[in-house]
């Protein structure tokens, strides 16, 4: 296992280390020492490398990743896995706003709360939150999964494109175009693989699906202002 | 950008070390805002005496026989401790704000940064660390303080644009984001006779304050209404004479952390600010709600999640 204390040796240098990883790299396993709310801890990763980070971070923790597993085990701030690719990343405490923003695939596990913004506007991204997750999560959302084992803030999925959102608990309120749907045994299906793939101890029949309603595709001069 | 801090002392044997410790926190948060820092400390010098934060460009001349002069028209004693273009003026209890008044007749050229029991205010064009050491900063003890570190938008960097800006006895405001409605708010102040002298958005928040206070409104329910009559972005930290208080507009784009452990309250822009604290590690760390004002408060047992009175 490789260790790189950040707080000694600078961020450069690590993601430059990491960067360095080929696909058949023998350096797997990596433990991030000090991270002291840096900023762009692990970003831009594209190799099969699992990475450890002992503490909490600042923004943009693990974005863009392509194929590696990031593991923070503290708090993410602002953007985490931000655009992420392909992997993993998984949070043991809370992200701030926006986490898994744009982002096009991968797996985003959050195992506290999510803050504002979750998810917004992903483009097939799953993202499972464990807590709750803020206001106007899931913003313009276009395509893949978030998952809400605790409650959504104000104004869910507004905007909506094709995303599926799944929540446990309360709703404070849906976003424009924003509707409850049927869950159907498909649905049920990917909610267990998903639920289980992010270590949730939570069942598919507990929780509501959302999406849109489709309402804003077309122009309606009733919409304009 | 801008960076904001603050710390709420629980635990006294920490009170020593409350100004090496905000201004590392300030420190931290340069990169947020390089233009102007401020900090304001609150500490008890003596029982019996009110003060007066005030600065001038050319202090040399401005504080030479100034104490003596606010000390005829108060017709009490008063003492002025020079620090750098700031000075504290100690003044007899219960007269800071009719010595502010004075001031403005004895002398109008130096500007009064804050008045009150405890608070003093110091801030200027620089960067956090030249401006820390600059009024000793360390070396000062309290019970509690917030800090900012500024990058302007909405007026120039000026001294007098620096944050804290004071917004009535004991009582302060730090602010990141941007005010969208000031300039037709400031009209609507300056007709209801309050004064605001420059340009800057967060001013004119601060002058709001005010102004709801002198209405009869109480700090949180200046703070509550700032939510539907200020239009932009802020999340404010205000100082009070026994605690601070914390604000985010309903969108809260603006970063805001926050921690607790037995020893301290402490509020960051990013946890970055809070992670040379003793004990941070263990600490309760979470992210402010947005539209919700918090209070701290030395007056009674602490408690994150309380709303304002």
């Amino acid at each position: 296992m490789q260790t790189y204390d950040l707080d000694a040796s600078g961020l450069r240098g690590l993601n430059a280390a990491l960067h360095a990883q080929a696909k058949d790299t023998n350096q797997t396993t990596w433990e991030i020492v000090n991270p002291k709310g840096s900023h762009a801890v692990a970003v831009g990763l594209d190799a099969p490398i699992e990475v450890t980070v002992k503490g909490s971070t600042g923004y943009y923790t693990a974005g863009m990743n392509k194929q590696a597993t990031v593991n923070v085990q503290g708090s993410a701030g602002p953007g985490v896995a931000e655009n992420m690719m392909s992997g993993t990343v998984i949070i043991e405490g809370d992200a701030s706003q926006y986490a898994g923003a744009t982002g096009h695939g991968g797996l985003l596990v959050i195992k506290g709360n999510a803050s504002s913004r979750c998810g917004i506007s992903m483009k097939g991204i799953d993202i499972v939150v464990h807590g709750n997750v803020g206001h106007m999560s899931a913003f313009m959302a276009q395509s893949g999964n978030l998952v809400v084992c605790g409650d959504a803030g104000d104004a869910l999925g507004d905007s909506i494109y094709e995303a599926r959102l799944f929540v446990r608990g309360s709703v404070k309120s849906l976003g424009a175009d924003c509707v409850e749907k049927e869950m159907r045994p498909e649905h049920l299906e990917l909610l267990r693989d998903l639920l289980e793939r992010a270590g949730a101890d939570a069942k598919p029949e507990e929780f509501k699906r959302y999406g849109s309603a489709r309402q804003l595709y077309n122009f309606k001069v009733d919409n304009a202002y | 950008m801008c960076g904001i801090v603050g710390l709420f002392l629980k635990d006294r044997a920490l009170e020593p070390h409350l100004g090496a410790l905000l201004t590392d926190m300030l420190i931290t948060m340069t990169d947020r805002g390089p233009d102007s820092a401020g900090i304001a400390i609150y500490r008890a010098d003596a029982e019996s005496r009110s003060k007066l934060t005030i600065q001038a460009e050319d202090g040399d001349t401005a504080f030479t026989g100034l104490g003596d002069k606010i000390a005829a028209a108060l017709g009490g004693s008063v003492t002025l401790s020079r620090n750098d273009t700031h000075a504290v003026l100690h003044v007899p209890a219960g007269q800071a704000e009719e010595a502010r008044r004075k001031m403005r007749d004895i002398a109008p050229d130096v500007r009064v940064m804050s008045f009150g029991d405890t608070l003093e205010i110091y801030k200027e064009v620089g960067l956090p660390k030249d401006v820390a050491a600059r009024f000793n900063i360390p070396s000062m003890s309290g019970t509690h303080g917030i800090g900012h570190t500024r990058m302007a938008t909405e007026s120039a960097v000026t001294t007098m644009g620096a944050h804290p800006f004071n917004t009535g006895s004991d009582q302060c405001l730090v602010h990141n984001g941007s005010l969208s409605n000031h300039n037709s708010l400031r009209r609507k102040l300056q007709r209801e006779g309050i004064h605001i002298e420059t340009m800057n958005d967060t001013e004119v928040g601060a002058a709001y304050l005010t102004w709801k206070m002198q209405n009869g409104a109480t700090l949180g329910e200046a703070l509550e209404a700032s939510l539907d009559d200020l239009d932009g972005f802020f999340n404010f930290v205000v100082g009070t004479k026994d605690g601070f208080g914390v604000v985010r507009d309903p969108i809260a784009c603006k970063p805001a952390v926050m921690a607790e452990t037995d020893q301290f309250v402490a509020f960051g822009s990013e946890y970055r600010a809070l992670v040379n604290l003793p004990g941070i590690d263990d600490a309760k760390v979470w992210e402010p709600e947005p539209a919700t004002v918090y209070f701290w408060s030395h007056e009674e047992t602490p408690k994150p999640n309380k709303k304002a009175a």
